[in-house]
């Protein structure tokens, strides 16, 4: 009878284990002392209270250092609690990759440790953090609950970065925002891409630079050969041994943007652009017909007017 | 009031394809909007009004840039038709803009900026008098209005007001389409120390100075606006001027 009662409290709160807030963090171990938790690949919902994406920490010898912190509080802090559950050694540094809402909003639950990120990111992240917060709010709904912008503490620049007894090479790229931090662990070859790569899920636009992106998969691709890179953790979809993401996130950017100059060329409004199908291959991709409508909403006004510009 | 209003939807009925004749209403606003009354008082007072399928308004349901809401409206399938006005119930400022499609198709596509999730609605007056109401929703997470144009945040405009780039295709598929886009902030007056700049009236007419279609056009269309016309016949160039409530003119040529 009580099982019974539970049952229906969990129907009347209208969530499918929703009820709880609870993320259910499953620790992943992807190289020694390297670990990673996985997202869904879908965009916010109020089901999946916005693990969507991948979080990481490296336990080093003397703190743990922590790779972005999730899309809210209760992240955060279900985060760090699946953290003291591997190692009792204490939080030394997190890094946000970028500026967007689903890497830095478990920031809070972090607080007492220091927080680092590019300074274009912690710029960002102080101007458009609250709106990112309304914003995730609207869409996973009281899952973040108490979250708050606590913005980074530190800047970090390219370079090496000796941390608690372990060497990380940061590498300052840009093109999926204006500032995007990639961070390589020398004695793992674990390499964080944060979201310049994308793995089995449209890449997302909103402040993307298509250009210089495809410049920073350039590279990526050259550091994951001459570094010794043995581990990928994309910013969103499973881990890989190989550069398979970085040519999947390269073929969805140049396919995307052939796509929009040439119906710019074609003379098509935004509304026929929004009409054309999604190619096969892109047909079964996990969110790829929603980002390829958000993407046209970001990417075709600035392609549109190259190709009417060039008509004068 | 609604007896005359049925014979009207009867009459038109007839000549209509069996599915979009039962798509026909003369009242009940198909969108369901709580602003439906009010936006007829104010647009259409008085005249004939009929929900018409044939008026075609094309927006995508979910707006991912609240400032650059793609909006087609096509009304080609009516015949005399005198004007059309563009709408948005829940908007801070409702008329988007009217056009008359004098010698060019009733075929129109533009942007406008959505401050919150509203109808988008094209009322078309044919020559009998009856408006002709077509629409769809639009759904945003708004602030579309209330938001500085980027132009706002940076003087770089002001060298390039009112220019004019555009195109006219000839051939291929979209043969007889002109697109043109016009450098103009498009202020909307909502945002504090930024007052109303924005055009008023552009027209087209053919390279022998026939007008095709004349637009006014209001705070709520977008920064930069882009238009998007279609044209029956590819006749030379077609020109474009107009002017902004600041009496900045412009005038363009777009060959084919």
């Amino acid at each position: 009878m009580k099982r019974l009662f539970s049952i229906l409290l969990v129907v009347l709160a209208g969530g499918v284990g929703a009820e709880d807030f609870d993320y259910h963090l499953a620790v992943q171990a992807v190289a020694p002392d390297v670990y990673a938790f996985i997202g869904k690949t879908e965009d916010f919902t109020i089901g999946n209270g916005g693990n969507i994406v991948n979080t990481a920490f490296i336990v080093a010898p003397q703190g743990v250092i922590v790779i972005d912190s999730g899309p809210s509080l209760r992240y955060g802090q279900q985060m760090r609690q699946a953290i003291a559950q591997v190692s009792d050694k204490p939080v030394v540094l997190v890094i946000n990759t970028h500026h967007h809402p689903d890497h830095f909003l478990g920031n809070q639950a972090f607080a007492d440790v220091p927080i680092g990120a590019l300074a274009e990111t912690r710029q960002g992240i102080v101007s458009e953090g609250n709106a990112f917060a309304e914003n995730l709010f609207r869409m996973s709904g009281d899952w973040m609950k108490g979250t708050e912008v606590q913005a980074p503490s530190r800047t970090l620049s390219a370079g090496k970065l000796e941390v608690a007894g372990r060497t990380l090479h940061l590498v300052a790229l840009n093109g999926h925002t204006g500032a995007d931090l990639v961070v390589i662990d020398e004695s793992s070859g674990v390499m964080f891409a944060g979201d310049l790569v994308f793995n089995g899920r449209a890449p997302t636009t909103p402040h993307a630079d298509v250009g210089h992106w495809l410049t920073a998969l350039d590279r990526l691709e050259t550091l994951v050969r001459d570094e010794g890179v043995r581990v990928l953790v994309p910013g969103h979809g499973m881990v890989t041994r190989d550069a398979t993401p970085i040519r999947q996130t390269r073929a969805w950017l140049n396919w995307l943007t052939a796509t929009l100059r040439e119906s710019a060329r074609a003379g098509l409004d935004m509304n026929d652009v929004l009409a054309r199908p999604l190619p096969p291959e892109y047909v079964s991709l996990p969110m790829a017909a929603t980002e390829y409508r958000r993407s046209v909403g970001h990417l075709f006004p600035a392609i549109e007017q190259e190709a009417l510009e060039s008509g004068r | 009031m609604k007896y005359p209003l049925t014979i009207a939807a009867i009459a038109l009925a007839a000549l209509m394809p069996p599915a979009e004749a039962a798509a026909l209403k003369d009242n009940g606003d198909p969108l369901d909007s709580a602003r439906w009354a009010d936006m007829e008082k104010t647009f259409l007072a008085g005249a004939p009004v009929l929900f018409d399928p044939r008026v075609k308004v094309i927006a995508p349901s979910t707006a991912e840039n609240p400032m650059q809401v793609p909006v087609t409206v096509d009304a080609t399938a009516l015949a005399s038709i005198v004007e059309v006005v563009v709408f948005a119930d829940f908007n801070p400022i409702v008329q988007v803009l009217r056009f008359f499609p004098d010698g060019a198709p009733a075929y129109l596509g533009f942007r406008v900026k959505l401050q919150q999730s509203t109808p988008v609605r094209a009322a078309v007056r044919t020559a009998d008098g009856v408006w002709h109401v077509g629409g769809t929703w639009v759904n945003t997470v708004g602030g579309g209005c209330t938001a500085p144009s980027a132009a706002a945040a940076s003087p770089e405009w002001q060298k390039r007001l009112n220019e004019v780039s555009g195109r006219q295709w000839s051939e291929g598929p979209n043969a007889g389409r002109v697109r043109l886009r016009i450098v103009h902030p498009m202020d909307t007056g909502l945002v504090a120390g930024t007052p109303a700049f924005h055009i008023e009236e552009i027209n087209f007419t053919d390279a022998a100075g026939k007008r095709l279609m004349r637009v006014q056009t209001y705070e709520p269309v977008s920064e930069n606006p882009v238009f998007t016309l279609q044209r029956t016949v590819v006749d030379g160039a077609l020109e474009a001027s107009g002017r902004d409530n600041n009496g900045n003119v412009f005038q363009a040529s777009i060959a084919p």
